[in-house]
């Protein structure tokens, strides 16, 4: 593919609202999880809850849109300079050439659940004042972003699970190829809900503390939400130090619906479609954001998938001990990381694991380290198969 | 933006496959409502067939259909689903909102939006990329857009499936879609021997003209989002030119411009 710019770029999670929060966060050490405090939250699991998502208010013509996922979506908008630099795009291709492509895996769902405890006792109907359109489908999302922007491209609410942030790099990357946009908002949104709490705990998946991805005695996930935006543009007219999408891959498992191939054999493909769509080969890259959730069956394919590719060579660390796993929003959160990576030339180790899973093979950093970071290779998988990895970087002269 | 479709698919009421449809969409032959029989996935493993859902079921029929004749493994996918599985989803909800109530591990993986998508995978043994997306009501223009960009993008086949089911109560009152339907086509970036039509996209950033509510077969149309695709799937059981405008967000459409091969 031909590189994007990502111009632009916010963040909101567990750590706070904007980029500052979260780099001085990663430098620090400093996790975002808590014991969990969400309402009807299973019971002793920790969670990554954004702080003040529920004080903030959409503007008032679009106020129909308002749930849990859209105010998060507005924070992020209104973070990093976000809104003006996508007014800035606007202005400078026009409203209709600029597109939105964002994921979520549940989008307002957490809307719909509490719209269900308000159901008539008589009939079980929903509360007349329930906006299914503009809260809990899935192009809620983008149509609310879409809207808040005063763009007029086409919009698209990608959902592959935990890879749908991740994914909206390809599918935006492809708009720009196509040339339906010169530019796209892209990337994801999820929110706490307790569909997901629940679900996952249904599989037995969640951890009683702080997740502790690569650890040996990692014992699952924590849940966490975060939005988070890039805006790409094709790089020829970049500023040399502009952080560049250089590559973006994709594969499916066909293997099973929420287990990962044992053998990473879909992660590897997903990795090896990114490194060929950059032109790059696994020695160009100098460090690996995994998916690294923390459950058992995640962490050891991905060792066996990245050690596969890159051997020991190349340092690797999952960031969802500070963060949680935020699913659908993993992959865009997880992008705003690798470029903070290369930016400042940190690799951030593991939070709170003390010793690495010893059958693990690749080079899994627990500690910070300082290195010069040209290009980062960050991993979204997610149920029904879905894999998808990103190149993020410099320039490659 | 032009590609061609090659293999299609159709599933709806009155509407038993693209085979035994073909002339009841190109008006030749009288349409009659009846429930569609949607049958349960021969691709997938016994146990995992019984447990399938109509949407699933939509899904992997249309697909399966249209890719017969091909290497279906080789081909990239786009599943477009405005509800998802929207049983499921409902089934979780009541759940939740049960103090009793339990979720099944099942049913959570099932409730994720690439469900079908997942099951497409693991059914023909595919290693493609996917990707699933919703558009509300115009899921199915949202779809054959972003499907068509692929193709030229990356040139290379596709298969694009387009698939509704009805909710159960009660998102059923607040969601209107009341007959199950699905769709599917490969896309190619060059003509071929299975070429049936060309395809010219392009996306127009001003409202559509409303079109009057149909009548018979194209009132299916307004009943479910993925049926808004039977302008189209007409045109081409015709085998006719002609110039289709599909709407988007309110304020665009898709212009469809069919050329038959």
């Amino acid at each position: 593919m031909h590189p994007l710019s990502i111009t632009a770029s916010s963040v909101v999670c567990a750590l706070g609202a904007g980029r500052a929060a979260l780099r001085a966060a990663l430098h620090d050490r400093r996790g975002g999880l808590r014991p969990s405090g969400f309402p009807g939250a299973p019971e002793g699991i920790w969670l990554g809850c954004v702080p003040e998502v529920e004080a903030v208010t959409l503007p008032p013509a679009l106020a129909g849109f308002t749930c849990r996922n859209n105010r998060l979506a507005e924070m992020a908008l209104t973070t990093d300079g976000f809104l003006a630099a996508a007014e800035a795009a606007r202005e400078r291709y026009g409203a209709d050439r600029v597109a939105v492509v964002l994921g979520t895996s549940t989008a307002g769902v957490e809307e719909t659940e509490q719209a269900y405890r308000r159901r008539d006792p008589a009939s079980g109907a929903l509360p007349a004042d329930f906006d299914f359109a503009r809260t809990h489908d899935l192009q809620a999302l983008p149509r609310y972003v879409r809207a808040r922007l005063g763009l007029r491209g086409p919009a698209l609410a990608v959902s592959t699970a935990c890879t749908s942030g991740a994914r909206t790099f390809l599918e935006a990357a492809t708009l720009i190829e196509a040339g339906l946009a010169d530019a796209v908002v892209a990337g994801g949104g999820d929110t706490l809900c307790r569909m997901t709490l629940h679900g996952f705990a249904s599989l037995e998946l969640l951890s009683r503390g702080p997740c502790r991805p690569c650890a040996a005695d990692r014992d699952g996930i924590s849940i966490g939400e975060a939005a988070g935006l890039v805006l790409l543009e094709r790089a020829e007219r970049a500023a040399p130090d502009t952080p560049l999408l250089l590559g973006v891959g994709a594969s499916s498992d066909g293997h099973h619906m929420s287990s990962p191939h044992p053998e990473g054999l879909g992660a590897v493909a997903a990795m090896r479609d990114a490194l060929a769509s950059a032109g790059l080969q696994a020695e160009d890259i100098d460090y690996v954001n995994l998916h690294g959730t923390g459950t058992r069956a995640n962490d050891a394919m991905e060792d066996r998938a990245v050690s596969h590719l890159f051997g020991d060579r190349v340092p690797c660390s999952s960031t969802k001990g500070w963060t949680g796993h935020t699913l659908g929003a993993s992959g865009a959160l997880e992008a705003v990381i690798a470029m903070i990576c290369v930016e400042d030339g940190l690799i951030p180790g593991c939070l709170g694991v003390e010793q690495v899973d010893p059958t693990f093979r690749s080079d899994v950093a627990i500690a910070n380290r300082a290195a010069p970071l040209r290009r980062v290779l960050s991993n979204s998988f997610g149920f029904g198969g879905s894999n998808c990895s990103l190149v993020i970087g410099r320039a490659l002269s | 933006m032009k590609c061609w479709v090659g293999g299609l698919a159709v599933l709806g009421p009155g509407l038993p496959g693209w085979t035994g449809s073909e002339p009841i969409l190109a008006g030749a032959q009288p349409w009659m409502p009846a429930e569609p029989a949607v049958p349960a996935p021969a691709m997938l493993p016994p146990t995992e067939r019984r447990r399938t859902s109509l949407a699933v079921r939509l899904a992997l029929a249309a697909a399966a259909e249209a890719a017969a004749g091909e290497d279906a493994a080789a081909l990239d996918t786009v599943f477009a689903s405005s509800n998802g599985d929207g049983a499921v989803v409902g089934a979780i909800l009541e759940a939740l909102s049960d103090p009793e109530g339990t979720i099944s591990p099942t049913q959570f993986h099932n409730s994720v939006h690439n469900a079908a998508a997942g099951y497409w995978g693991i059914g023909v043994g595919s290693t493609r990329p996917s990707v699933s997306i919703g558009g509300h009501d115009d899921t199915f223009a949202a779809g054959l857009l972003q499907s068509a960009a692929a193709v030229v993008a990356r040139r290379r086949g596709l298969l694009f499936c387009a698939y509704d089911a009805p909710l159960p109560p009660p998102l059923a009152a607040a969601r209107h879609t009341t007959i199950p339907f699905a769709t599917a086509m490969v896309l190619r970036p060059e003509p071929g021997p299975a070429a049936r039509a060309a395809l010219t996209l392009r996306y127009v950033a001003e409202p559509a003209e409303a079109s009057p509510p149909g009548e018979g077969l194209d009132a299916l149309a307004a009943e479910n989002p993925a049926a808004r695709a039977l302008p189209l799937l007409r045109i081409l059981a015709r085998r006719e030119a002609a110039l289709l405008r599909l709407p988007l967000l309110g304020d665009a459409h898709l212009e469809v411009a069919v050329e038959p091969c």
